[in-house]
């Protein structure tokens, strides 16, 4: 058959838009509407538009942090520090409003500063010592970890939160849609612009698929690598000072319970672990995903020890649906 | 070259933990109040063979390239069950021990399966799979509690004829009952060559598959035996996320010290062993050096950093810069 019907055509375009919808993302979306259906059963209060924009705002913190985790997932590196970067973020921006009217006004992009400067620290540790991601994000989170206990003596800080970090995590500057799910529109079309529309974005996806190659193609892969883990540490620490804002307050591991979800929200929304594929979309499905998973353990008052079981079990049940590796031949 | 040149090449990386452990010690005895008395090395050894039995349990998933983040949490697991069934009778004390082990062999046969029969990625599939038992940990232990059969318990943490730690020669016994063995057998011969190159590997038809189970599984029983001597020292069982995460984190750089390159193919389970001996070592300094311990998080977190900045003088020998990627 040498010539092309209009239906043919018709149908390679229903065909070209059906190959574009990830099916990973597909399903990560089908499953936060199956668990609506499910917590409905439940209790009706699932389907109200004031308990939907709650979870929305809680996934938003999520979703800054899971932002930070796709960027170097998708160059192929893990970042394992988010814990005490989040913490970082959230103690010295603390720390920073009870400096005067100076310390108030800086205390935000201070802590932001101070997550750039840990991610910097990752990125050299990968890029130019080529020390294996997972490593050099363990050792800075424990030196993190050790400067925030020695700053502290152990103890949660005395210091708030500024009003600043309170309005943007709770307030409303549009009625009925907090602050927070507006900073992660944000930082989400922030992160879309980045990846999809500049040379970085493509030099993330080039690295992520062979280092090796993108290296030939005249792309300066050390310089890439330490930028955004430098971005990542940035928006672990900006997750921090929106929890400190949350709370008014920034505590001891506080950054804990973050690790494994922001990873799991970026990995079952279709990035691949390995690096180099994988659609903002899918890690924003992934991080509304598992708030849902979490409000939802919660409502149905399951304690803290079987929320654990189940979450894990549940992560590796859909990790087993679509996220396998080819078997190796 | 001689045979002897061989086998220190080889053995470099166990060779170098060694002397650091020896030096670190050293430096800690000449320094504490006590000197080198059978009661300091009692102490130091009980304390490092926790680690050491954490550090061969990652050791040997690390050979195959692989990477448990679940080993603190099936110490933490096989704690809580230990502090519930290591108790009453000799027989129901030896059955209860069985039990614990069995535990262990089964958190790490979970993981094994699900990276190799589910072929998903070994990093995402232990720290959920390290939910899940710290979930059932916390099951057993809400609070921390129990009891562990303290004849046992004394004499497993005490010292044969007032001299020799009890726990270093269950290090050792272990050592030669797991660790040998499994590396002179065809299943350690293919777990190096997986690490090496699993390509290869496959190519020449060795095991990979049932290599890579038996280390995870026997990663799993080795977490186990850690946390059968953690109740034998505290008598008690905690669900503490923390203690989990932090032998997670130290037996990952138990490793590196110990020599064992985390691109997998090299190193021995020995070398974690005295990696996490020096590396305790490191940690106890503080305590003789009279330093306040609140610094002692700090300091570990920079050895650890200064240590895995060391394998980056690798670099230097590199002669083709595409050979940096890996």
């Amino acid at each position: 058959m040498s010539e092309i019907s209009p239906m043919g055509r018709q149908e390679a375009g229903r065909q070209g838009l059906w190959r574009r919808i990830d099916p990973a993302v597909a399903t990560a979306f089908g499953c936060i509407v199956l668990l609506l259906l499910l917590g409905s059963l439940y209790s009706s209060n699932f389907l109200h538009l004031d308990y939907l924009l709650l979870q929305l705002k809680v996934a938003s913190f999520l979703g800054v942090i899971a932002t930070g985790a796709m960027l170097v997932i998708l160059l192929g590196q893990i970042d394992l520090s988010a814990p005490w970067t989040i913490t970082t973020g959230a103690m010295m921006s603390c720390a920073a409003a009870a400096y005067g009217p100076a310390g108030v006004a800086l205390a935000i992009p201070f802590g932001i500063l101070c997550g750039v400067l840990i991610g910097i620290v990752n990125g050299i540790g990968v890029a130019y010592l080529r020390i294996p991601a997972m490593i050099i994000t363990l050792a800075t989170n424990a030196v993190a970890q050790g400067l925030m206990v020695v700053y502290t003596g152990g103890f949660s800080p005395q210091d708030e939160a500024t009003e600043a970090m309170r309005y943007i995590a709770t307030g409303f500057l549009i009625p009925g849609v907090p602050n927070a799910v507006l900073v992660w529109l944000v930082v989400g079309a922030g992160a879309v612009f980045l990846l999809t529309r500049t040379s970085f974005g493509r030099a993330v996806y080039g690295i992520g698929n062979s280092e090796r190659a993108a290296y030939l193609s005249g792309i300066d892969t050390r310089r890439i690598l330490v930028i955004a883990f430098a971005i990542t540490g940035g928006l672990a620490a900006f997750g921090g000072v929106l929890l400190a804002g949350y709370s008014s307050k920034a505590a001891q591991s506080m950054g804990d319970v973050y690790l494994l979800p922001a990873i799991a929200a970026v990995v079952l929304g279709g990035t691949s672990i390995l690096g180099g594929r994988g659609s903002y979309l899918g890690t924003v499905a992934g991080a509304i995903l598992i708030t849902l998973l979490q409000s939802i353990l919660s409502v149905m008052q399951i304690p803290e020890a079987g929320r654990q079981v189940i979450y894990g079990i549940v992560i590796v049940i859909m990790l087993l649906l679509y996220g396998r590796a080819p078997a190796s031949r | 070259m001689k045979d002897w040149k061989y086998w220190v090449a080889e053995q470099r990386g166990t060779l170098f933990a060694f002397a650091t452990f020896v030096v670190m010690f050293t430096i800690y005895v000449s320094n504490h109040p006590a000197g080198f008395t059978a009661n300091v090395v009692q102490t130091a050894a009980n304390k490092g063979v926790l680690l050491a039995f954490v550090a061969m349990a990652q050791a040997l998933v690390v050979i195959t390239a692989g990477i448990d983040l679940s080993v603190g949490m099936i110490f933490i697991l096989t704690n809580c069950l230990a502090s519930w069934i290591v108790v009453g009778t000799p027989l129901e004390t030896a059955l209860g021990i069985v039990g614990v082990l069995l535990a262990g062999l089964a958190c790490g046969a979970v993981n094994g399966l699900i990276v190799i029969y589910g072929r998903l990625q070994p990093i995402v599939t232990t720290i959920a799979t390290g939910a899940i038992y710290f979930g059932i940990a916390l099951l057993l232990r809400p609070f921390p509690g129990g009891s562990v059969n303290e004849d046992l318990a004394d004499f497993l943490t005490g010292k044969i004829w007032g001299v020799i730690p009890v726990s270093l020669v269950a290090l050792v016994v272990v050592v030669l009952v797991v660790w040998v063995p499994f590396s002179r057998s065809v299943m350690g011969r293919a777990a190096y060559a997986t690490g090496s190159s699993e390509a290869a590997a496959y190519m020449s038809a060795m095991p990979i598959r049932r290599a890579k189970f038996l280390t995870y599984t026997l990663a799993g029983l080795l977490a186990g035996i850690g946390g059968l001597f953690l109740t034998f020292f505290t008598y008690t069982g905690e669900a503490a996320l923390a203690s989990g995460n932090a032998y997670t984190l130290f037996s990952i750089a138990a490793v590196v010290l110990g020599g064992i390159s985390l691109y997998g193919g090299t190193g021995s389970a020995i070398g974690a062993v005295f990696g996490a001996l020096a590396f305790r070592a490191i940690g106890d300094l503080l305590f003789v050096f009279d330093l306040d311990p609140l610094w002692q998080p700090l300091f570990q977190g920079v050895v650890l950093l200064i240590a895995v900045s060391l394998g980056a003088f690798g670099l230097l020998r590199v002669r083709n810069k595409l050979d940096w990627f890996t």
